[in-house]
């Protein structure tokens, strides 16, 4: 192991990985007007929905949020939104694990910060710069501080962006949501075998709204296509 | 419980929900790295994790999209289609939404 390769951290860093985050925005900017637009559109306040974009900062689940959200809440409520973030943010499990060869033996308080910044696009820009040979933790960091603050600033357009459109339904942004993820489905395409968890999801989740009321089937759905990939060799 | 309740039924409610959202997806995004710098992750658990993204997407849209009818179902098939052949994300979803505007003033 040569010095070169050893996990360091420099401000050069910084800002190679601002820059390497580029390929990242377009996907960033949008999903986070969609979600402006449509928690504008919920009858979100202005700070609930950069709260949101601030702190939570997981475009599937806050429009996912966005659904189950309430004008008044109780315990019940407070629990299911809880239950369903963290099912569907649970996916950044395995992001982490990746990630942790890398980030041991950094000091605490910066390695919370870097992966309260974790996302697909920032992960995938860190591993690739990481898999090139590269060890420096700046990368990682300016990638992820640029990307959120990407994805505030188009928030707050979305957000008033939003209150313009008189007639969501015409435009069909009512369905932004579901036609959204259906196009992220696309790059998760890796042929009909590995696919066959997503069917299971798919059908065990059409099976459990038939049935039960609420948001259940989401959490249903997901485990069950999880349990189907654990299963299929 | 009764002050508890009043509380998370007042404009308190919003913030507890931000904040406990913020705190499972900040628990997810950590996880990872705890866990593996004390466990390992079998190949079942890895293969199980890796058909969650594809799963929650399906899970989350298919009976939303039925519920919606025909229009949303050709519109999200178009965007696929679009998203396939371009590969741009932006593409398939201006594809889709147009198709389901299109279907809705004229169908």
């Amino acid at each position: 192991m040569t010095t070169a390769l050893r996990p360091h951290f420099s401000s050069a860093g910084l800002r190679h990985g601002a820059r390497a985050a580029l390929p990242a925005f377009p996907g960033f900017i949008m999903f986070a007007v969609a979600f402006g637009t449509a928690a504008a559109q919920k009858g979100l306040s202005l700070g609930e929905t950069l709260g949101l974009s601030a702190f939570v900062y997981a475009g599937a689940s806050q429009m996912v949020g966005l659904e189950i959200w309430q004008q008044v809440w109780t315990p019940s409520t407070i629990l299911t939104i809880m239950t369903v973030t963290a099912v569907v943010n649970a996916r950044m499990i395995l992001l982490g694990a990746t990630l942790q060869p890398w980030l041991k033996d950094e000091p605490l308080a910066r390695t919370a910060l870097n992966l309260f910044l974790l996302t697909e696009a920032g992960w995938l820009v860190g591993t690739r710069y990481h898999s090139e040979g590269g060890r420096d933790i700046g990368v990682l960091l300016g990638c992820g501080i640029i990307l959120w603050l990407v994805w505030l600033v188009a928030t707050l357009t979305g957000f008033f962006a939003g209150a313009l459109v008189p007639e969501p339904r015409r435009f069909g942004l009512d369905l932004v949501m579901p036609i959204f993820f259906g196009v992220m489905l696309v790059p998760l395409w890796k042929g009909a075998k590995p696919a066959l968890p997503w069917l299971v999801a798919g059908l065990v989740s059409l099976v459990v709204h038939a049935l039960v009321p609420g948001y259940v089937f989401i959490i249903a759905g997901a485990l069950a296509g999880v349990a189907a990939g654990m299963l299929i060799e | 419980m009764t002050s508890l309740g009043t509380i998370i039924a007042s404009p308190w409610g919003s913030i507890l929900a931000i904040a406990a959202m913020t705190l499972v997806t900040f628990l997810c995004r950590i996880a990872g790295v705890v866990v593996m710098s004390r466990v390992r992750i079998t190949p079942r658990i890895e293969r199980g994790l890796r058909a969650l993204p594809g799963s929650i997407i399906l899970a989350t849209i298919l009976p939303v999209v039925i519920d919606n009818g025909f229009p949303a179902i050709v519109a999200l098939i178009a965007a696929v289609v679009a998203m396939a052949a371009t590969r741009i994300d932006i593409a398939g979803l201006v594809v889709g939404l147009g198709t389901l505007a299109m279907i809705r003033a004229f169908g």
